[in-house]
């Protein structure tokens, strides 16, 4: 995204923008795996041959260990075999962001298959990358929000958080009226009737900012900016070092303190490997944009849900859409833009 | 290969002398051990539920862990202190002393090292970041310049006490043309161990509190006062217990070095008070948490104002030469000034960090049991990691361990 491009008004804080042609990091080239290999492609084949030698080497010594004992067991069943299999696979998988598209699909069959074995049902995962010429954003009408919340429910059943601990990657903000934007008064757990007199309301969720402090800050690579904006974390490269949840300005990022749990009637099986899929212990997630959505073409869940219409979703480098019709007739601002973090969520009033 | 055979035997006679000793000193590795598995049932309850088995939440995401393993990092730098000048300035009080400093080096870097990990939400998935098969932010991440600088600095402590030790076993002179450059490595690493470590909290523009220059420089004041106040009670316990002879004027010389960095740490600390409570902004409302307590949350109160005042006595009476050179008090006032800055550079600085939260809202951490134990078990697992290497290294010294050629 070079300067000429940008659609919006940004601080000059004189960063040397990182010419950045995909989400893979390389400058030059493409990331697609039928061309030509070169630069970084030869470095990271080489890493995935290493990863397969230590895969076996590592077989080979815990051959004690359940996972393999199982799976090499005369008396187990297939499918428990198959299991342990998969299990061992997909432990010594590489970083998403890394995989050629055949290390991808099998990766996603496994994913499937796994959930097929354990619960006999179904499900649905895509690897759909992002589209030429798409940069996600967001606007939000303050006035217009009522504090209802449905986009919070939406989100919840939409993105398969866990149920027990009550994972919410949107807050909403009830704030007193004639006090501005106090966050530091704002009830963001309010159980009442809404609209409250002499309140208003505001939605935080992760902003996709153009620069997130919180990439940066990984130390194994595990979240990353895709091509069109959305900023997302490969759940299972994930180490849970929680780095980023502090390096975040916005509150933007959830932990799976424990195993989440969602009961398998209410498991939205239209899944995303970078989205809603069933996530691990230990491991963050946050907000996609609804991956699985967006990049079907669709609005997320919480543009859906919203029954006052304060939020939209769409392309800014889209002409004709909604967002930047937003963001040239009202006056827009962003949250904590001194920090130069650059959002792609804009806020507005009527 | 005779170095190899040299090793093995060594290995051996190490095995023999940590295994033999006074009562006391098998009562003290006993209840070492003891804690170290009460810690061990801790962390596999905590492997079996996740990390909400711990007092961390979304709203404060490091606590007791990351806490101790900041203090230590400063701890394992310390060390330098005392290498510096016993080999470089060939003053030649500090050697004995030197010795029992890397020991404390290596032991504090594996403690550091061992708090990472049980601060981790996915252990087994660590060797995403062993470069080669996994994937490594450098240099982007401060995280993993940190790894870098950790296990370098590990490597190195325990390579130069190493060789040096071999030499002596074989009753030879280790050679400074050897050893030197490493000595010299290992003093500006040390200063980068701890600048890494303060630049991991120092670059967050997310969290105000941390997101101060003065951080890095005062981590390193307050590490060369807690580091060698430690090295001094060692040094006391050593003398009591074994025959080695540590002169008074090294355990003085060391308390000089004590005195003056924490009388820099106090102005950095004043400095510190100034710019936040002279003109508050919106960013010192971390401190005011700290140090006054918000909306009627004041759980860090008794923590930091115990810090202030035991860092401030200690310092002032530090200062004084004749307070000073009274080794009982010298011994209480080190005690003081340690858990003064355990205490300040522990969870006095990582718990504000996260409160308020980005969105103002405050939320406080209490550590869990399982956290309090595992956190015991890895102090208990440093001491009796440095237990068996000063024992092993003060063997050879006194000339006990010698290699016998068959």
């Amino acid at each position: 995204m070079d300067e000429t491009n940008k659609k919006w008004y940004s601080l000059n804080l004189n960063r040397s923008k990182k010419s950045e042609s995909c989400g893979c990091e390389k400058s030059a080239g493409s990331c697609d795996s039928d061309k030509p290999k070169d630069g970084y492609d030869q470095i990271m084949d080489v890493s995935m041959s290493r990863r397969a030698a230590f895969t076996k080497i590592t077989a080979g010594l815990l051959i004690g260990a359940g996972a393999v004992s199982s799976s090499c067991s005369v008396v187990g069943s297939d499918e428990s075999k198959e299991k342990s299999a998969m299990e061992w696979e997909e432990y010594f998988k590489g970083n998403y962001k890394l995989m050629t598209d055949e290390e991808k699909d099998k990766t996603i069959n496994r994913l499937v298959r796994s959930y097929e074995l354990n619960t006999g049902k179904k499900i649905n995962m895509s690897s759909k990358d992002a589209e030429e010429n798409v940069l996600f954003g967001y606007a939000f009408n303050i006035s217009k929000c009522q504090g209802y919340m449905d986009c919070v429910n939406a989100c919840v059943e939409e993105n398969n958080q866990d149920r027990t601990t009550q994972m919410q990657y949107i807050r909403i903000h009830e704030m007193e009226d004639g006090k501005g934007f106090n966050f530091e008064e704002a009830d963001d757990n309010y159980y009442h009737e809404v609209p409250a007199k002499g309140h208003f309301y505001m939605g935080t969720q992760c902003f996709h900012c153009d620069n997130p402090p919180c990439v940066e800050v990984c130390p194994v690579k595990a979240t990353w900016k895709e091509k069109d904006g959305i900023v997302v974390i490969d759940y299972d490269w994930c180490i849970g070092c929680r780095y980023c949840m502090a390096a975040c300005p916005y509150d933007g990022r959830r932990f799976n303190w424990k195993t989440p749990e969602v009961p398998e009637e209410e498991v939205n099986k239209n899944q995303h490997y970078l989205g809603n899929r069933l996530r691990k212990k230990g491991v963050m997630e946050k907000c996609t944009f609804c991956i699985q959505r967006s990049r079907e073409g669709k609005n997320p869940a919480c543009v859906e849900a919203c029954p006052t219409g304060s939020r939209t979703f769409g392309n800014l480098l889209d002409p004709k859409s909604n967002i930047r019709w937003i963001l040239e007739n009202k006056k827009v601002f962003r949250l904590k833009e001194d920090l130069g973090t650059e959002p792609k969520f804009w806020y507005y009033m009527d | 290969m005779k170095t190899l055979k040299v090793f093995g035997s060594l290995i051996k006679d190490a095995v023999l002398e940590v295994t033999h000793g006074s009562k006391v000193y098998h009562i003290w590795m006993a209840v070492l051990t003891f804690i170290m598995l009460l810690g061990v049932y801790n962390y596999s309850i905590q492997l079996e539920q996740g990390l909400s088995a711990t007092g961390m939440t979304d709203r404060v995401s490091w606590g007791l862990y990351i806490s101790n393993f900041t203090f230590l990092v400063g701890v394992a730098a310390a060390a330098v202190m005392l290498v510096l000048p016993a080999y470089v300035l060939k003053n030649i009080d500090f050697k004995q002393a030197v010795l029992i400093g890397e020991g404390l080096a290596v032991s504090a870097l594996l403690m550091c090292l061992a708090f990472v990990v049980a601060d981790m939400g996915g252990p087994a998935r660590l060797w995403h970041m062993i470069p080669g098969i996994g994937v490594f932010n450098f240099p982007n991440s401060m995280l993993a310049w940190d790894v870098i600088v950790l296990n370098g600095y590990l490597f190195i402590n325990i390579t130069i006490p190493l060789y040096i030790l071999i030499m002596r076993y074989q009753g030879k002179t280790p050679n400074p043309k050897i050893y030197i450059p490493g000595v010299f490595l290992s003093v500006f690493w040390a200063v980068g161990i701890h600048m890494v470590t303060a630049f991991l909290y120092q670059g967050l523009q997310a969290r105000p509190f941390w997101n101060n220059a003065l951080l890095g420089p005062r981590f390193l004041a307050s590490a060369f006062a807690a580091g060698p106040a430690l090295i001094i009670i060692v040094l006391a316990i050593i003398r009591k217990f074994t025959e080695f002879k540590i002169a008074d004027i090294t355990i003085k010389k060391i308390s000089l070095i004590v005195t003056v960095a924490a009388q820099i740490n106090l102005i950095m600390l004043i400095s510190e008070l100034f710019k936040e409570f002279y003109a508050p902004t919106h960013h010192s409302i971390s401190a005011v948490y700290l140090f006054f307590g918000l909306e009627g949350k004041t759980a860090l109160l008794p923590w930091i104002w115990t810090s202030i005042s035991l860092n401030v006595i200690a310092t002032v009476a530090l200062t004084f030469h004749k307070v000073r050179s009274n080794l009982k008090i010298l011994y209480v006032l080190c005690g003081m000034l340690f858990i003064a800055i355990w205490i300040e550079k522990g969870f006095g600085l990582i718990v504000p960090g996260f409160i308020p939260g980005p969105w103002g809202k405050i939320a406080e951490y209490t550590p869990s049991f399982v956290e309090i134990f595992v956190t015991l078990a890895i102090w208990a697992m440093g001491a009796f990691i440095f237990t068996i290497l000063t024992k092993t290294g003060i063997a050879i010294e006194m000339g006990k361990l010698v290699y016998k050629k068959k």
